[in-house]
């Protein structure tokens, strides 16, 4: 009997997936409303994103919560992943916490070029680990 | 960048954030020292929180007693002395501002620890204490049904009440102990959002003038400049026809305004903006000049530019002009009024007492008494004397001062307290 090919098996459970669905979506939203508040100074843009960053931090906290838990019950080939996954989380929350912070300064402070950089890094950290996440793993045959 | 190096280097901001203030630096009187500006992650945060007076009272210098003049009001704020010696307290709390970031939501839930739990009375309470032992006995609703009420006066025989969105007449006949007569409302005042809801007032030198103190929107304008219309400025409304102009605008927020008696100029104590640092920036006193521009939100004390603004507005930074006297960061100055006579001795026949409500954006704190500066010619000439303290006691608040009026009647100095919700006396020890 000829072996079947490895197959891609997904990393998440689907209420994992959701969950990872706002960061993923929260975070760029903020830095585009970043963007545009750096561009308009019209103060509004700002409030956006402090509303999004902090929705991005309630979504993002409970997949990375999830995230630990699956990395230590994790054998085998999925383990790597899953820690790479687990260090793209921890880097896109670290950096969307000072960010919730940097946002709730008044006026221009509560983005310039700080809370840009960090609306960019967060951004970036978890369209990486969505990227992870859903990439999935390559079952590895006996 | 490791997630322990990333957690670390958030850790070490979360410290920077504490925001110590420097030792030694002057910030009172005319040429205060103002540190660089210094904005940190988190605001530096301390609230004193409520504990009791235990039958204990606050200190006044040696020779005055103090007593509790009145306990158990709602929320007492401004005052005023009546020509038969009857005092006047304004009581309520006011503002509608909705919770635009997720920053506001906290904030408020932070800084109500250090308030009362006590609703607002949004009434006058009219206090008497005919046998002179320093309590009032008497005790009467004068209005009720205002929207928080905040400044009062009195002028020829009609008492004007500032709430939040009114500037309201009554008639009031001397001695009298309750008003039903609705008031007449005088003109609106600008009440949206009312993040700064306080509406101070005081009647001009010659009584057909009120000028009523109107605070910003905002800390600095993050509400936006068009919220701000309006705001942080002082009106002078003519006193027959309810007509205002702009008496004076950048003005962040007069808390409290007074005449001084030997120039008749009008006086403002002004509560200046957060979040540039634990000494940044002086809360002031000074005289309103007409048409001065005291450049709020743009600069502060003069020329220096507050960043966090944007549009910049460098030809509003240019006119700004500086304010006569600094009162220390963060205190918190609500309250103002000045000695007429030698009611309470020599050394305090001239000059301005400020009520300081006390600090929350600094570890270190600030306020929470009553000082006494020295006048001499109607200008300020010394600097602050502490007046009335201990109203902290082991990093508790046991009261806040709000408004403080000078009663030349009985030659005594009252001071609202919106924590224990009291009245303080303060009065020469009989021999």
């Amino acid at each position: 009997m000829p072996s079947a090919p490895p197959r891609t098996r997904p990393l998440l459970h689907p209420l994992h997936g959701l969950l990872l669905a706002w960061p993923v979506a929260l975070f760029p939203a903020a830095l585009l409303s970043d963007i545009t508040y750096l561009n308009s100074a019209e103060i509004q843009w700002s409030n956006f994103s402090a509303w999004l960053i902090t929705g991005a931090l309630i979504g993002g906290g409970l997949v990375l919560l999830w995230a630990l838990i699956a990395l230590a019950r994790a054998k085998g080939p999925a383990r790597r992943q899953h820690g790479l996954y687990l260090l793209l989380l921890a880097l896109m929350w670290a950096c969307g916490l000072i960010n919730a912070f940097q946002h709730s300064r008044d006026g221009w402070s509560s983005v310039g070029t700080i809370g840009l950089i960090l609306s960019l890094l967060s951004s970036l950290a978890a369209l990486a680990a969505g990227w992870t996440a859903f990439a999935g793993y390559r079952e590895v045959r006996p | 960048m490791t997630v322990r190096g990333f957690i670390l280097s958030a850790g070490l901001l979360a410290l920077a954030a504490c925001g110590r203030s420097q030792p030694g630096l002057d910030q009172t009187g005319d040429r205060p020292e103002l540190p660089d500006q210094r904005q940190t992650l988190l605001p530096p945060m301390k609230i004193a929180t409520p504990a009791g007076w235990e039958n204990e009272k606050p200190t006044a210098p040696a020779g005055f007693s103090v007593t509790a003049f009145a306990t158990g009001l709602a929320i007492p704020r401004q005052m005023l002395v009546l020509p038969n010696g009857d005092i006047l307290v304004a009581e309520g709390s006011g503002g509608s501002a909705p919770a635009l970031r997720p920053k506001d939501v906290i904030a408020t839930q932070i800084k109500a620890m250090g308030k009362t739990s006590v609703k607002g009375g949004n009434r006058i309470t009219l206090l008497r204490d005919a046998d002179g032992d320093g309590r009032a006995e008497l005790r009467s609703a004068l209005i009720t049904g205002l929207n928080a009420p905040y400044g009062l006066a009195l002028v020829e025989g009609q008492l004007y009440v500032a709430t939040q969105d009114a500037l309201l007449r009554f008639p009031y006949h001397e001695g009298e102990t309750r008003i039903t007569t609705p008031g007449v409302e005088v003109t609106r005042l600008p009440s949206r959002i009312n993040h700064h809801w306080t509406k101070s007032l005081a009647a001009g030198p010659d009584g057909s003038k009120l000028y009523v103190g109107i605070g910003s929107n905002s800390n600095v304008g993050e509400r936006g400049m068009a919220v701000e219309e309006d705001r942080a400025v002082i009106w002078e409304v003519d006193r027959q026809s309810g007509m205002h102009r702009t008496y004076a605008s950048g003005i962040r927020n007069p808390t409290a305004l007074a005449v001084e008696p030997q120039t008749r100029r009008l006086w403002a104590v002004v509560n200046e903006r957060d979040e540039l640092g634990p000494q940044l920036v002086p809360d002031y006193m000074t005289a309103v000049r007409p048409g001065a521009f005291y450049g709020w939100p743009y600069s502060y004390w003069g020329q220096n530019v507050d960043p966090r603004v944007r549009p910049q507005q460098p030809d509003m930074v240019r006119r700004a002009i500086r304010p006569d006297y600094a009162l220390g960061s963060h205190v918190a100055a609500l309250g103002i009024s000045f000695a007429t006579g030698a009611g309470l001795g020599p050394a305090y026949a001239q000059g301005a007492f400020v009520g300081q409500h006390g600090s929350w954006n600094r570890q270190d704190l600030a306020g929470y008494k009553v000082v006494f500066i020295p006048f001499a010619n109607g200008r300020p000439a010394g600097k602050p004397q502490d007046f009335l303290t201990g109203f902290i006691k082991d990093g508790h608040a046991r009261g806040r001062p709000v408004g403080v009026s000078y009663d030349p009647v009985h030659g005594a100095l009252l001071v609202a307290d919106d924590l224990s919700n009291s009245v303080w006396r303060i009065a020469p020890t009989r021999r």
